[in-house]
Parts: structure tokens; sequence; C-alpha cells
């Protein structure tokens, strides 16, 4: 809402500085968006009169005129606007002047022609052209008669107004007026506002239920209050310059005036009216009611609309003319030629108007102010002073009495508040008078009964209908400023981050030691992103109404989010990334309306953790780096049960040969491998590397009981094999059978050597480990542990045929 | 040539030779050759049985007086050319100390987590507990428990992704509040939570908007809570976040869930209130919503307005990043470029 300094002072003794009017507004009322000062930046544009305009010898549309700009000589001045004359009063661009658009206006020749300065159309003055009359839109703008050449011309077009732009927030639609904006700042400055008042003369022998009869089907929720008046005998025309501005400064554009006169109302009272070619209604009638399926309406816009049977429309003969409280319709706007005006102000159900507006894509100025409710008394005195105004403007008569459809009761609403319920909500002393001052200052009727306010709420203010509505008007008034500012106190309370958050928080912190760096990716991806490189099959959970396939469906797994990272970093020349995620991934549940929300963590690895520095090459990532990330962080977790990798080929993603899924126990918590190169190939990505885990069942996994181990005071003794053994045959089945036939005192058994190069048969590989024996109790004897060992050798020679070296 | 010259020229002899020697081995050498059991001190003491037994003491106590003498120039000098030899390692072993030093791999947090953390630190010593919630949310949860009934014009200022009618992408972590007020028990004290975490708008994304971002709210319900505890509260944030140098002010607003409702203002760190394009001239930065909890919010979940009271507030990790930092397209916290990450190495 753009509200006009100017307009301001019709109602309030105002001088303070508009910015600082605004502060207050801003500080007490609603948000600002900004001080607009139309001819702020321009400079040297004056009135100038037209003495005498000849046309250019050498051009067909320019002319050249001698313009009086109260100097004591005429200047010169070529112009091109069709519509320049002599007599005329201008807008003079002077040498050196300063236009809209930061434009500089010099002394010229046009065709061998000097030019001293520019006459101006009001878009050339920085008029947003939406805002500029349409019948003035080709030409020059032609001042007043009355005004005085030389003189600055912003005060001629109300240049010279503050406008404050207000974002008036859902609840104060009272402040989408004039008058409303009016009432709140007397409050705000203790004063009592001149509120307009209304001069209607009716044409006694002209009688509007004579002409004209409304009818409203649609029940008294959706339409309380449906009235009309006839005004007859009227010219249309362009409005008074004065009125041009209000509506211009307003961010409208004038039209004519019966259209600004009815804008103007609106503006002034909030209250949106509707004016009607009478002549163009069939028999003079009008219904509300609710659209039919299938019927249509061609609306101002000229655009033919589908009508739902959700919209409210105004009929004519059965036919729809009208959105109630939206648009008019095409067929009965009012024309050059029309000369009677059924003129509407009705209250339509906030609801409705906001569907119908949504579902057409039509939001105005009327609709805007119907779906966030409109004082329902004011549309009697609205529709009375809008009828006057049509009449004066277009030189008509309003026909005696109003037509109404149907009109609402209006029931005070009354509010009871104490003063210590406003003290112990707020935190502050306030004594009943201070409070009273406040209510009183509002203009809220306020009776007092030891500690209560009785307080009758003003129809404008329909926002406010509880104690906790009254407490916010005492707040914002006294001012947020002077509230104290204090702690909660009261029981005090243990903070803290439960076992979850906790080690969520410590997961994090253990990635970023291991050389990972944290992304956060968008949960939304395509389909297909989102089931890939799944741990547990899952329908995925799609939106019903995406804005783009690459958005539409919620993520199984994180590593895909990753992999997106990756492609926009390999993309920017980045080729050395580690990152790594913890969020949630969605499973779908199918007896439950929500998805199984499961936190997961996820890293993804592409290039040299430790890149290539001076003295050193380059180490790129390799599976056993990725897996030994991996494994550090699960053994930071202390799970109770065992941990084991197990080759899988089932991740169609991920590198058939290359890919180990976690197990802990005998549960699957995640897998680790390499993205099969087809994937990575799709994601325009180089070798990479991932792991994805359960975070939320690591979390509820048991953990291990701490326990103190006393450390042995005994030697150990060491023993190294080495073996030549078929390829096929893996580290873990040779350690778990050395495990198995180490005998008591094996205390670990740590690989040392893999080798499968030259001097090794095709088809085995050579593997080397050192065993290590300790007894808790007692000191070793060699002859044992040699036994010991033995039994191992000859195991691995008749379990696996390992050729012992 | 008495013994007691030749002990004297041996003397002299040794000392001159253990001057010279520049090796560690040469003085060894010395050593061996000078006082060993077959060197020529121990010759001359066997040449005593041919003295006198008066002469006899005088000789020994001047030969053992030259071994002394000998013996200890011998140890100084070993410690002379064993200095001179660590000292000439140390200067062969000088390094360029301005060299890097090999990289450690070491990653970092999001800077979105940053300030996320740093929140619930302060929350959680006010004795706050933290809320994560689900993203999916029911309408009813995330609307109307919110007193935001279907068809509610604030409803426009959240546009939404539905999954089915009833179940949305949560716009608020404040969807989790009516699940925390149902399930507190309030004679074990107050509620107080902080609900951190991802929420969803049906927005397209651009240098200001993302349709994927994050949120805190905070929620404090309890027998006595006042609107001057909600700007005390909302005056410790802004401070943790911008520094307590700056001025808060709370202006009106509205939230449905809320009544009063307020947004507060914190100076602007750019310009330090006298306007400028970060602030859009105005001076002030928004940085909180907030409010007293309606009454209706909390009917819906069984408590009684009458007697319980509190305040909520909510703020946005991305828009404070966007401002503490001056980053300029809220698409960079979710596209996870390295040379964006890297630059928030350290909170503050
Ligand atoms: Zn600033």
């Amino acid at each position: 809402m753009k509200i006009s300094y100017a307009w301001l002072r019709d109602y309030l003794q105002l001088d303070i500085p508009a910015d600082e009017l605004a502060e207050k507004i801003e500080r007490t009322a609603v948000e600002v968006d900004g001080v607009i000062r139309p001819s702020e930046g321009l400079k040297k544009v004056v009135v100038g009169h037209v003495l005498e305009c000849v046309e250019h010898p050498d051009s067909d549309h320019l002319h050249i005129c001698q313009v009086d700009v109260g100097e004591e000589e005429p200047i010169q001045i070529v112009c091109g606007a069709p519509n320049v004359a002599a007599g005329e009063m201008v807008i003079v661009a002077l040498p050196n002047s300063w236009i809209g658009g930061h434009t500089k206006i010099k002394r010229s020749k046009m065709r061998g022609v000097v030019s001293n300065g520019m006459l101006c159309a009001l878009d050339e003055l920085g008029f947003d052209e939406k805002l500029v009359p349409k019948e003035v839109a080709d030409g020059i703008f032609i001042l007043p008669a009355d005004a005085t050449p030389g003189e600055p011309v912003f005060s001629y077009l109300g240049m010279d107004d503050e406008i404050i732009d207000m974002s008036v927030t859902p609840n104060r639609g009272d402040m989408l007026s004039m008058n409303g904006t009016a009432h709140e700042l007397a409050a705000i400055y203790d004063q009592t506002p001149k509120m307009p008042t209304v001069a209607l003369t009716e044409d006694a022998n002209d009688l509007a239920d004579d002409a004209l009869t409304v009818t409203v089907e649609a029940d008294e929720h959706d339409v309380p209050t449906y009235k009309m008046r006839l005004i007859k005998n009227v010219t249309i025309k362009p409005s008074p310059l004065w009125l041009q501005i209000r509506i211009w400064n307003a961010g409208m554009r004038p039209i004519n005036n019966v259209v600004d006169a009815t804008n103007y109302i609106l503006m002034q009272y909030g209250q949106p009216l509707h004016a009607f070619d009478y002549d163009k209604l069939s028999a003079g009638h009008v219904n509300v009611r609710l659209a039919k399926a299938g019927e249509k309406l061609t609306t101002l816009d000229d655009e033919e609309r589908d009508l739902l049977p959700t919209d409210l429309v105004i009929c004519s003969d059965d036919q729809p003319i009208c959105l109630a409280g939206t648009m008019g319709g095409l067929a009965t706007e009012v024309t050059n030629e029309t000369t009677t005006i059924a003129l509407e102000s009705a209250v339509f159900d906030a609801v409705r108007v906001r569907k119908t507006a949504h579902n057409h894509g039509l939001h105005s100025e009327a609709s805007m102010r119907y779906e966030r409710g409109i004082d329902h008394s004011a549309t009697q005195t609205a529709l009375d002073a809008a009828a006057a105004m049509i009449a004066e403007l277009g030189d008509g008569t309003v026909a005696t009495g109003t037509v109404a459809g149907r009109e609402e009761t209006i029931a005070p609403v009354v509010v009871d508040i104490t003063l210590s319920r406003i003290n112990h909500v707020l935190g502050t002393d306030l004594t009943m008078d201070t409070v009273a001052d406040i209510f009183r200052r509002l203009d809220f009727p306020t009776t007092i009964n030891e500690d209560t306010l009785t307080v009758t709420i003003p129809a404008r203010r329909w926002d406010i209908h509880i104690p906790a509505d009254l407490i916010e008007e005492v707040a914002r008034l006294y001012g947020y400023d002077n509230l104290p500012s204090t702690l909660p106190t009261g029981q005090p309370t243990i903070g803290k981050l439960n076992e979850t958050q906790q080690l969520i928080r410590d997961t994090r912190k253990l990635m970023e030691s291991a050389g990972l760096t944290q992304a956060i990716s968008y949960s939304l991806t395509t389909p297909a992103k989102a089931q890939a490189f799944e741990l547990h099959a899952s329908e995925v959970t799609k939106l019903d109404f995406p804005m783009s396939s690459e958005r539409s469906a919620l993520r199984l797994n994180l590593i895909s989010g990753l992999l997106d990272d990756l492609a926009y970093n390999n993309a920017r020349k980045e080729q050395d990334v580690a990152l790594y995620e913890t969020g949630r991934v969605f499973f779908s549940q199918p007896e439950q309306v929500r998805p199984h929300e499961v936190e997961h963590l996820a890293g993804a690895i592409t290039g040299s953790m430790v890149p290539a520095e001076w003295g050193i090459a380059a180490q790129p990532i390799d599976f056993y780096q990725i897996k030994g990330i991996v494994a550090g962080y699960l053994k930071s977790l202390a799970l109770a049960d065992p941990i084991t990798y197990v080759a899988s080929a089932d991740h169609p993603e991920m590198h058939p040969g290359r890919t180990a899924d976690i197990y802990v126990g005998d549960r699957l918590v995640g897998f680790v491998g390499q993205v099969h190169p087809n994937t990575t190939k799709a994601y325009k990505i180089r070798e990479t590397y991932v792991f994805e885990l359960d975070l939320a069942a690591l979390i509820a996994l048991p953990k291990e009981r701490q326990q103190y181990q006393p450390i042995s005071k005994f030697p150990s003794i060491t023993r190294d094999v080495a073996m030549l053994i078929n390829d096929d045959i893996t580290n873990a089945q040779v350690v778990d059978l050395i495990t198995d036939k180490g005998g008591a005192h094996l205390r670990s058994v740590k690989l040392f050597d893999v080798y499968n190069g030259k001097h090794v048969p095709a088809g085995k590989k050579s593997l080397a480990y050192t065993l290590t024996y300790q007894d808790q109790n007692a000191t070793l004897v060699d002859d044992d542990v040699t036994a010991a060992f033995d039994k191992v050798l000859k195991a691995l020679t008749t379990e696996f045929d390992a050729e012992i070296r | 040539m008495s013994l007691q010259d030749r002990l004297t020229e041996l003397r002299d002899q040794g000392l001159a030779d253990i001057k010279s020697a520049d090796v560690l081995n040469k003085v060894n050498q010395i050593k061996v050759d000078l006082l060993g059991k077959k060197g020529p001190i121990t010759e001359v003491l066997r040449g005593m049985r041919d003295l006198t037994p008066e002469e006899r003491p005088k000789v020994g106590a001047y030969a053992n007086e030259i071994r002394d003498h000998l013996q200890n120039a011998i140890d100084h000098r070993r410690s002379e050319l064993e200095e001179a030899a660590v000292n000439a390692q140390l200067a062969a072993e000088k390094l360029d100390v301005t060299l890097p030093g090999r990289t450690v791999p070491q990653g970092q947090p999001h800077v979105i987590t940053q300030i996320i953390t740093e929140l619930e630190d302060l929350f959680i010593g006010m004795g706050y507990e933290i809320e994560d919630g689900d993203e999916v949310e029911e309408d009813y949860y995330n609307f109307e428990r919110l007193n935001l009934p279907k068809d509610h014009p604030a409803r426009d200022m959240q546009d939404t992704f539905y999954i089915t009618k009833e179940v949305l992408l949560r716009t608020q972590t404040s969807a989790d509040q009516p699940r925390a007020l149902e399930s507190h028990d309030f004679s074990k004290g107050p509620l107080k939570v902080l609900t951190p975490g991802r929420v969803y708008r049906r927005d397209t994304d651009d240098a200001t908007h993302s349709h994927q971002f994050h949120q805190i709210e905070g929620l404090v319900v309890d027998k006595h809570i006042t609107m001057a505890d909600l700007k005390g509260t909302l005056t410790l944030v802004a401070n943790t976040l911008f520094g307590d140098q700056f001025d808060v002010r709370l202006r009106p607003s509205y939230f449905p869930f809320t009544e009063p409702s307020v947004e507060a203002d914190v100076t602007c760190f750019n310009c330090n209130g006298k306007g400028c394009a970060v602030c859009k001239q105005t001076g002030w930065i928004e940085v909180l919503g907030a409010g007293m909890v309606h009454p209706r919010v909390l009917e819906m979940s069984g408590i009684d307005p009458e007697v319980y009271g509190g305040f909520a507030f909510g703020l946005g990790p991305d828009r404070f990043a966007m401002l503490k930092y001056g980053v300029d397209d809220i698409r960079n916290f979710y596209l996870n470029d390295v040379r964006f990450l890297s630059q928030f190495y350290k909170k503050g």
C-alpha cells in the first residue's frame, strides 16, 4: 500500500520528515519498504508556455517551439510530439537538466535547428509506464492553463509528494486504506483524525428501486452485504488532475472519472467497488450466486475464463457478468458511451475471493482487500461517497435510495482484559492510566471496573477478537523499545544433546579429521537418483506437483547427491574432492501416510586426499584408503558385534569387484567401494570411491562395554609366515584360519605384505603375516610357540594348498 | 736424562700431539700410544725400580701428575672434537623451514552447520533441549496446529511441496512444536526446545530463493513467560551472531501462531546503521521472527492458555550466513563447491 504523505495531511497535522514517519510506522504498525520521492534525482524541469509552434523545415514530424520558461527571452525547443501546440503549458527540461532514468539533457541541434532543452512526457520524468494515463501516453503532458512558467513542475504533478510504501501484514487489512492508516497514525501521535464527510445529493424524482433490482442467491456467509446505487446522465471523461495525481501516486493508472472515483474511494475507505454500465444489464436486474460448471466469462482483460463452482459471480439474465470481488466482465464495462452507472458495494467472503483470485491468477487491489477482510461497517458510506463523487465528476445525478440485495447487522465485538494479565504477559508494570490512554488513542471505547478493562472494538479493526490481540495493541503503542529485557526465570532445566545428537556431532568431527568436508546436498532429486545406491529396497516417495523432474523425489541415499556435488566440482576443474554428508533418507512405508526418515552417513572421494607436493607424488584415492576411513570410524563407535566386509556385486551402480557390504554381526549397515565406471561416466566424474552407512542403525546397535585389560608383564614372541596361495582365497579366509588354529596364546595376526607381481606364478599370490604370541601369566617357551606356529602352517597347507616360503 | 726430564719431555710431546689431533680417532690413538700398558709412561715407571727408595715416591707422584694432565688434555680435546662433529652434522642437516609442511587431510563443517552448532550450544547453555523433528510432516501439524487453517491467507507466504493432500515437506521446523507441546510433562518443569533443521518451500531456485533451506525455531512454555523474556532472548541471539556492539529493535509483525508477533532487526553491521546496499538503506537488518505463543496453539495442544504461556521465535541460518559473510547467492550452500566450502575454515 502506497500512502501519500500529502493525502495523509488531509487527516492529520503531521510535519515530521517522511523518513521519521516511516520509521515510526515500522516500529509501531507495519513494515515499510521505503519512502518514494518521485522528484528525486530530477533537476531544472520547469513549466513552459508554448508561445509559438511551427513545423521544422527539414522534418515531417518535428516542430520548432518558442517557449516561455519565465526568463526574459523565450527559448527555442525542437519537439517531435504530435500534440504540441501554441498556447499550451508544457513540461520543459532545461539545458543541463536531469530527467528520469538519470538522463541529462543538453543543448543540441536537431536537423540543423538549435534546441535548448526538451518538452517532456510523463514517462520521461520517470513515471512507470503502467501509471501513465493512456490518453497522454503518446505525447507530451499538458499542464493546467494556470501554471506559472518557470516554476518547477513537480508540485503540478504531485511529484513533490513523499510516498510511504507499506508492506501490510495479512492481519492489518485495515491499513490498506487511507482512513485506516489515519486512525493508526492518530493513535500513534495522539491526534483526532479529520475523517472525510460525505455530501450526497439524491435526485428526489428518481428512485433507484424503480430501475434496479438486486437478488442474492449466495448464502449469507459468502455474501453478507450486497448493495447498489444508480448514477444517471454521467459523462465519461478524464478525471481532474488532482484526482489523477492521487491515483497515480497510489500506484494505479488513471482511466476515467468513473473508474478513478471508485479507485479513489477504494483507497480512502478500503472498500472495493465495481461500476457496471447499467444499460448493459438485462432488465435492470442482477443476481449474486455461485458459478455453475461449464459457465464462461470474458473478464475486463479480454480473457475468456472457465468458471468454477467455487467462484462467486454477479449475473444478469442468469449470465455471469462479473467475478465477485476479483474482476469485472468485459460486456458490462463502463465505456465512453456509458451514461448510467450501477455501482456495487459489497462484502464477499475472504476465502471465496482468495480461491477465485488464486484459481484464475487474478490478484487485484479489490481481491487483496477482500482476502484480508474489509470494514463491514463502511459499505454504505463508501457507496454514498463514490456515488456523490461520480455524479460530481461526471455531471450526473444520483437516484434516490440504495438497492440492497442483502445487508448484515454488525454486532460489536467486546473484549474483556485485566491489567494484571497485560503486565503478566508483557513483563511490565504498566498502570491502568497508561493502558486506558492507549485504548483512548486507538479510539476503542473502554470501561474500567477494578482490574478489568471492557473494550469495544470498532468494526474497522476486525483483526481484534481476543485478549492477546489487545495485548499486542498495548505492546506496540507502548513501544517495544520500552519493554524491559529479561531472560526466562522459573524452574531450571538441563539442556543437553541426546545420545543420537551427540553421536551425529561426533561423527561429523571424525569425518572431518579423516579429511572429508561436510556437504549439504538437496534432499529432492530425480526418482532414478533417489533410488540408486540403495541399501534397503523401498518405493520412492514422490512429490504431488513437483516444479521440475530434477527435484521430484525424496532421496533414499546420500551418495547420489554427493556425486552431483563431485560433478559440479569436476566441471570446475576441482579434481581432488572429499565430501561427506549426514542427513535423512526417506523409506516409504506401505501402511503409513509418512515415509520413515532414517539418518544416513555417506562419503565420496575422487582424486587424491593428499595432493602432489614438493618431493611427494599425489596418492590417488583407492579402495583401501576409503575402507580405512570407514574402518577407523566404525572402530570409534566401539560396536559390540564384529564388523565384517563381504564382497558384493549386488549394487548396480558400484564396481562389482571392488565393493564390500558392511555387516555388524549379521546386520547389513552399509557398503563401501568404487563407483561403477558406467555410473561415473553418466555423472561426468572421474574415478570415485564412496561409502554409505545406516547411521541410525549404528547409533542403535549395542556398544562394547569398555573395560580395562591389564597389560601383560611377559614378553611376546613373533613368527612370520609368507605363503604362495591361490588368488581366490581372501585375506579374511586366511586370517580366520590362522585365528582358528593359532592356539590359546595367539594375540594378533597382522598382514604385512601382499604381492602378485614378478616371480609369482599366474593364479597365485604371495601373502605374508606376522603372528604375535603372548601369555598373560607366564613367559612363553619357544618350543611351545613353534609347536603352535607349525599347526597353523600345516592347516594353511592342507586347507588352502598354500606353499609356505 | 733423568726420569723426571723424560717424563717432562713425554708430557710436552704428548700435549703437542693432542693439540694437533684433528679427528677423534687420532685422539684415541694418542691415548693408547701414550697412556697404554705398552706406552712410554708405563715404560718410565718400569725404570723406577732402578731408583733409590727416596727418589721413587717423588718420581711416582710426578708420573701420576703427568698421566692425569695428559688424560685431562685428551678428554678435553675429545669433547672439543665431538662437539665440532655434532655442529658439523647439524650444519649439514639445515633445512629451509619456510618450505611448506606436509598436508594432513583435514575436512571442515559446512558453514550452515557452524551457525546451527553455535546457536545450539548457546541454547543448551540456557537449558533448552534440541528436537530434530521429521522433514515430512502432516499438513495438520505443519499448518493447522499452528493456527493456519486451510485457506488462511498466510498460507500464501509459504508455498508448499505436497506429497499427498495431507502430507507435505515441512515449511517450518516449528511443525514439530505441537508434538513437543503434546508430549511435554509440565509437572516436570517448563518446555524449552530448539528445533533446527531443513525446511522446504515451493520456490524456484535463484540467488535469493532456495527450495531447500534451514530454520532454527525456539519455543518456551511455562507458567510465567513474558514478552520481556522474549526480548532478552532475541537480543542474546543477535549479539551472539553479530556481536554485542549492535542495537536490536523489535517491531510489530504477523504470524498466525503468535500474538503479539514481532520481527527483530539488528543494526546493519556493514554500515553501522547509516544505510547501505546490504540493509537496503534502512540501517537495519531483519534477522528474526517471534512472538508470544497464540492461545489457540496452546489450546489445540491441550494446554490451558489461562495458566500457561510462552514465546516462540524463528530464524534462518542460510540468511544469517549470507548476511554475515556477504554470500550473494543462496545456491552456494547446496552446490558444495569446495572452493566455497573451504572458505569457512573457522568460526566467527
Ligand atoms: Zn547497511
